[in-house]
């Protein structure tokens, strides 16, 4: 049996990149004595799948991970029992258990049906855009009027020019979020909302969003300066609609 | 939400930020302004290196345990956060707390090799406490050593306020209560220095006078204070199954070098083998009990969640009640996909029996320490290892599918020459050849043989501390023999070569046999830039031998002489229980290549004795009549 979990992570945690993570949750799972299915061999390890790795700096209300347990408590009694052995920065806020797959067809993993991400892009405190907060707000609504935003996208066989404009959803000011957040807030109130497509075919960081308004824009890029904060992730539903991975 | 004494923009920019923010699961947290002494640890080392020694984390615990102590951790800074702590001038913190070192009470940092000793600057450096102990203030933390080199303090004593000299479970509450004593009658830095030096097993560098002859050697080491013992007595902690262990030990984020729970099963070990300190300054061999170990298995796995645990101890085979434990913890183990590691277990059929149940056969390789390549010198050594017994071992692991063995061997032992190099040499291609005596169609592949070897550094409290070490360039030819001898073997193809670098070793054997005039060369050298001595890649000999010139020190006088049984010795004001009249005995007896039996086949009155237990009370099978 497979469940989904949904976790967070946040404050000093988001220095631990996404392998750490993985090993983080490994033995999360053992102290809370929750029955693992392990491989078989010499040195077992857990069958576990996590949706979309989480960049280290980055913090996070929405992370899924999907592991097989050879018998389940309750959804309840997971959350409690893993909440129970986590350090802060991690909790974990959601647990379903997935339907068994039919005979003959392919297992769906967290990983291989993200579709789209949400998230929020702060500007963090003692950092300057070079524009006062509206300004900026008017330039990005301009910038995300374009029919086309060409970056140079770096991959394993040089850079490329691609249009990222396709692969932003949703930007704004305005979005639905849970009052208990865990995102951090910062005075200056410079704060975006993206939704960008997310997940193994198309993947758009949010961060080059920003680097390339501030090329638009004509400000100077400083990487250190933003905070990102992943809300949530989506999959495709039967409808062709975006919908948590877990609703 | 913890704050951090390191910028987002610093974390981000480094190599593994994990290493400096702390809340690992089973950190300790208390309130710093709740408690009234506060301890930082200090492993001279990068966190994934120094979180894995199990010492630091016994004291960890141990200190954590009293209300009125918060004890935090601080690792050695990789070489890039080095450069910006400098550039940006943010002084070295606490994980814990974040707070900066500066501002605790004490310092306490293990010594476990040589090659730590820049390390050791660089922390009081970047923690903005004064490098020399003459300098610090009343507002500085009191620093103090321990650990294995702690036996040979002299090198760095300048650097430090005191030592513990020993297994820390024993007198550091004293340590502590002192310390809150002296604060309510508002004594000083020194006045509690004054004080500890009462203490067994702490060592007060300040409180000793040394007078050198003009060729450098001892004169005389004094007291220069009616507090401070001529002679300091090692701390072992005799009962070892009623005492701290971390039943919660910390889970770092990043993996570990030891990313694993670690059960130490027993102190100490029986063996005797003359070149190793380990073996000298851990007797008398303790072993914790069996059922106390189970125990502690389990509650470590469940606080941790750790998929593997691995057995601590010098010797595991010499541990009476091992496969007790290890058929238990493979039982228990196995149903929670827990690995087993086991390591320092000699070849023999149980241990054939174990490996194959916890290991990938295919995979594993084994593991022979014969140390020297002939039996001649392995009496002079003492290592208890027959080239029957390896052989006999072997074959049975051959048959058994294994088709790896890996070989340890030391070059530049006593007495040895260039019969015993070719010794090496031949072993190998024996050991290949007994895997070939197999049939055809029963092997696994070709087997490969690899053959290590380390250049030998005479140590303080071994029977060889009194021994000549050879020069960079005599080693360097053994080297060379070595590699000759094999590429004549029959099996040469299926042989692989390591061998260590000689001028660490060369620099090793110099601090280890050290004295105070070092302390300006270790200065030096930390001044010029040089840490992380021990990684190779960081290592600058060039720059160290600058420093030795610049102090007018020549390391001659410290490896490539052989020193008179009668010479003060910078260490000979620690009585590590081995008396010296034994380390002499043993050295003769290797001079003429006698070997001694180990501890639990007869005593041999190393002196030990004095801490009342251990293997030295215990009966002896065939001791009788
Ligand atoms: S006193 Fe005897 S039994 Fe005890 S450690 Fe020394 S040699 Fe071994």
């Amino acid at each position: 049996m497979t469940i989904r979990i949904r976790f967070r992570k946040y404050g000093i945690m988001k220095f631990i990149g996404h392998l750490d993570v993985m090993r983080f949750f490994q033995k999360a799972i053992r102290r809370a004595e929750l029955n693992v299915v392990y491989s078989q061999g010499f040195s077992p390890h857990q069958v576990m799948s996590f949706a979309a790795p989480l960049g280290v700096g980055l913090t996070s209300d929405a992370e899924y991970l999907d592991v097989e347990l050879s018998d389940i408590p309750s959804p309840e009694e997971v959350l409690a029992r893993l909440n129970a052995v986590m350090p802060e920065g991690f909790c974990v806020n959601a647990c379903q258990i997935l339907p068994e797959t039919p005979p003959n067809t392919r297992k769906e993993n967290a990983m291989s049906i993200v579709s789209a991400a949400d998230y929020i892009v702060s500007l963090k405190d003692g950092y300057q855009t070079g524009l006062a907060r509206e300004e900026w707000r008017s330039q990005f609504c301009r910038f995300m009027e374009s029919d086309r935003i060409e970056i140079l996208k770096k991959s394993k066989k040089g850079t490329k020019q691609t249009d990222i404009r396709p692969m932003i959803y949703e930007s704004g000011f305005s979005w639905q979020e849970n009052p208990d957040s865990v995102r951090e807030r910062y005075e200056n109130g410079l704060t975006v909302f993206l939704r960008t497509a997310a997940g193994s075919t198309q993947n758009l960081k949010p961060e080059l969003v920003i680097e390339a308004f501030c090329e638009f824009a004509n400000l100077s890029w400083h990487p250190f300066a933003w905070q990102v904060h992943r809300l949530e992730l989506y999959r495709h539903n039967a409808s062709q609609a975006f919908e948590p991975l877990i609703p | 939400m913890k704050k951090l004494a390191l910028s987002d923009e610093i974390l981000l920019t480094i190599e593994k930020p994990a290493r400096y923010i702390g809340g690992e699961v089973n950190e300790v947290k208390k309130d710093p302004s709740e408690v009234e002494i506060r301890f930082c640890m200090c492993f001279p080392d990068v966190y994934e290196v120094g979180h894995s020694h199990l010492g630091i984390q016994i004291l960890y615990d141990m200190f954590n345990k009293r209300n009125d102590t918060y004890c935090e951790r601080v690792y050695s800074p990789w070489v890039d956060l080095d450069r910006i702590l400098r550039e940006k001038n943010i002084s070295l913190f606490a994980l814990e707390s974040q707070d900066p070192v500066k501002e605790f009470d004490f310092l306490g940092i293990t010594l476990q090799y040589e090659m730590c000793y820049t390390n050791v600057l660089q922390i009081l450096d970047l923690s903005g406490i004064p490098i020399y102990a003459r300098d610090r203030t009343e507002e500085d933390p009191i620093v103090i050593g321990g650990g294995p080199c702690a036996y040979n303090p002299e090198p760095i004593a300048d650097f430090f306020d005191c030592f513990y000299i020993g297994e820390g479970e024993t007198v550091y509450d004293r340590v502590l209560e002192e310390y809150k004593e002296n604060r309510r009658v508002h004594g000083s830095r020194r006045d509690y220095l004054e004080r500890i030096a009462r203490i067994e097993g702490i060592y007060v560098p300040a409180l000793y006078d040394v007078d050198y002859n003009p060729d450098h050697t001892i004169r005389s080491f004094v007291p220069n204070h009616p507090n401070a013992s001529p002679m300091i007595r090692k701390q072992v902690q005799m009962d070892l199954s009623h005492t701290y262990y971390p039943e919660r030990p910390i889970v770092p984020y990043i993996k570990a070098v030891q990313d694993r729970v670690v059960l130490e099963i027993q102190r100490g070990c029986i063996r005797g083998c003359r070149f190793c300190q380990a073996g000298m300054i851990y007797r008398p061999v303790r072993e914790r009990d069996v059922e106390y170990l189970k125990g502690m298995a389990s509650s470590m796995l469940a606080s941790t969640g750790q998929e593997e645990i691995s057995l601590g101890s010098l010797s595991s085979s010499d541990y009476s009640a091992l496969p007790d434990l290890v058929y238990y913890l493979i039982e228990e183990l196995g149903k929670k996909g827990v690995n087993l590691s086991l390591p320092s277990l000699r070849i023999d059929a149980f241990a054939l029996d174990v490996m194959s149940k916890v290991q990938d056969i295919r995979k594993s390789s084994l593991t022979f320490a014969p140390e020297a390549g002939s039996q001649r010198l392995r009496d002079v050594i003492n290592k208890g290892l027959s080239e029957e017994s390896i052989l006999k071992g072997a074959a049975d692991a051959f048959a058994g599918g294994w088709n790896k063995v890996k070989l340890y061997f030391m070059l530049g032992l006593p007495t040895e020459t260039e019969e015993d190099i070719e010794g090496i040499a031949v072993l190998a291609d024996q050991i290949a050849r007994e895997y070939y005596v197999i049939p055809k169609d029963k092997r696994n592949g070709r087997v490969s043989i690899t053959a290590s070897t380390s250049f030998f550094v005479p140590k303080p409290f071994t029977p060889f501390q009194w021994v000549r070490m050879c020069t960079a360039e005599e080693f360097l030819q053994k080297k060379d023999v070595l590699r000759r001898k094999l590429m004549e073997q029959l099996n040469y193809k299926s042989i692989r070569y390591n061998w260590h670098d000689a001028e660490v070793s060369i620099l090793e054997g110099v601090l280890a046999r050290g004295d105070r005039r070092l302390s300006g060369v270790i200065y030096n050298t930390n001044k010029k830039g040089c840490l992380y001595d021990s990684w190779s890649e960081y290592f600058h000999y060039d720059r160290w031998m600058e420093a030795f010139q610049e102090n007018d020190v020549d390391i001659d006088f410290y490896i490539h002489r052989e020193r008179a049984l009668d010479e003060t010795l910078p260490w000979d004001f620690i009585d590590a229980g081995v008396t010296k009249e034994f380390l002499i005995r043993e050295y003769r007896r290797a001079q003429e290549g006698k070997v001694t039996p180990n501890c639990k086949k007869a005593c041999s009155g190393c002196g030990a004795m004095v801490f009342h237990g251990g293997v030295c009370y215990e009966e002896r099978k065939g001791d009788s009549v």
